[in-house]
């Protein structure tokens, strides 16, 4: 294994998009950054630019019109990126399946490396999830 | 001879390899405090340098609007920067015969660069949002300048000299700046430019990833924003010393005083990172007013009692 990516598993830095989730999803990400459960311990950070990030955390249904812009920020992501569903809406469009304004989940449309199901997902739920993925570099 | 000698200092020892370390443990002091004093156990010692081997890894992305040398070549400088204002500022400590007329102001100057190297950086980047960011840091420039070289020249007024060793020795004899009336009002200044300096909280107005998504850094991706982080750790090292060396006596590592010199660079690097954890970010024309009114008033007042003779 290289240095590099030996570092990488060390530092994920996530960046977060909500594609047309409830917001219930985006406040239990911010739960795992609380004293309780702590990610900055394993080097997770939750960064402003898609340019730093090693992590695309998605979480909710793909709108119509969120659809081009989801489709640019994959592709405007340094490389190596994974990306990770989030939510029951994330992984299979959830309560929203049948809303008039939803194209479908998000593997429809870029590669996704995890799921995390869940309405919400617990903490837990996110941290083993964030695990699984760096166990695939 | 000489010259191989000199690049030796700049690249290892004290300069960058040396520098790069230390900043980089700077950082990781900054993140544990900061993570204790929110009630969390925080990073473990190695994690600015798995960040920073991370990034180097990663892919560099140069967006499609960006000058790719501007963009490109203006971290490098800003490390180079930093890298001599370290280099000087070590060496005049260590053996302060190698201080030369006027290298308080040439310090002074160096530090500057990186400044100025990140918002060229950003102004290549082409994105509205870097745009946004570097027009604030140039704002803040122009604001906690006024303040920091008064606050320096308070100093130099009352040593008398433009040179480190001057400085240096002035206070082995006389007692350190930090005893004196003007030296304690020109510190507090001091601290709270470097805090501007280094875009910290409650000046991280050019970053700020909550409403303008990282600012001047939005664009930088893999080595060249590691560069960046590494530019900013090396800062992070060189303003605690500058003001421990105008103000505090300087480090040393000669016998005990090798203590003395950690503990009075821990002590300045946990004041600023205590005001970076209690106090939220200001708006631009906020930080404006208060390194032009309270800040610039108190700097004047230590210049002032500086001349007289406090």
């Amino acid at each position: 294994m290289s240095l590099a990516l030996k570092a990488l598993k060390k530092s994920p830095w996530v960046f977060h998009v909500n594609t047309g989730a409830c917001n219930n999803c985006d406040i239990e990400i911010l739960d795992c950054l609380t004293p309780r459960f702590d990610v900055e311990r394993f080097g997770v950070l939750l960064v402003g630019s898609i340019r730093h990030a090693d992590v695309l955390l998605i979480s909710g249904p793909v709108t119509q019109n969120v659809l081009s812009r989801l489709k640019r920020l994959y592709e405007a992501a340094p490389r190596p990126i994974k990306v990770v569903a989030f939510g029951a809406c994330g992984c299979r469009c959830g309560i929203f399946r049948d809303g008039y304004n939803v194209v479908g989940p998000i593997d429809k449309y870029i590669p996704v490396d995890a799921y995390i199901p869940g309405c919400p997902p617990k903490p837990e739920t996110i941290i083993s999830g964030i695990v699984k993925v760096l166990n695939q570099l | 001879m000489q010259a191989v000698l000199y690049f030796v200092k700049y690249l290892v020892f004290p300069g960058f390899l040396f520098s790069a370390v230390v900043g980089l443990l700077t950082t990781w002091v900054d993140r544990k405090v900061s993570a204790r004093v929110q009630l969390r156990v925080g990073p473990p010692w190695y994690q600015p340098f798995a960040d920073t081997f991370k990034l180097l890894g990663k892919e560099v992305v140069v967006p499609a609007g960006a000058r790719h040398t501007g963009f490109l070549l203006m971290p490098v400088i800003g490390l180079a920067a930093a890298t001599l204002a370290s280099t000087i500022l070590w060496l005049v400590n260590l053996r302060p015969e190698s201080s030369f007329v006027g290298d308080t102001i040439v310090v002074l100057y160096v530090m500057t660069i990186p400044a100025i190297a990140l918002i060229f950086g950003a102004s290549a980047s082409g994105n509205p949002l870097a745009a946004l960011g570097s027009a604030r840091e140039m704002k803040l420039l122009f604001a906690y300048e006024l303040p920091l070289v008064i606050a320096v020249l308070t100093t130099i007024v009352k040593v008398g000299s433009f040179s480190f060793e001057k400085i240096l020795m002035y206070q082995e004899y006389n007692g350190v700046m930090l005893g004196s009336v003007s030296g304690v009002l020109a510190f507090v200044v001091m601290i709270f430019c470097a805090q501007a300096k280094l875009g910290f909280l409650p000046f991280d107005i050019a970053e700020a990833e909550t409403e303008i998504a990282g600012g001047t850094h939005i664009e930088y991706s893999g080595a060249p924003l590691a560069i960046i982080r590494l530019n900013t750790a090396i800062m992070y090292l060189v303003l605690p010393l500058f003001i421990i060396t105008l103000f505090w006596g300087g480090v040393n590592f000669i016998g005990w005083r090798i203590l003395t010199s950690v503990l009075k660079y821990v002590a300045i690097v946990v004041i600023m990172v205590l005001i970076k954890n209690t106090n939220p970010r200001v708006r631009i024309d906020h930080a404006v007013r208060f390194f032009w009114g309270p800040m610039f008033a108190l700097s004047a007042i230590a210049m002032i009692l500086a001349i007289v003779g406090y």
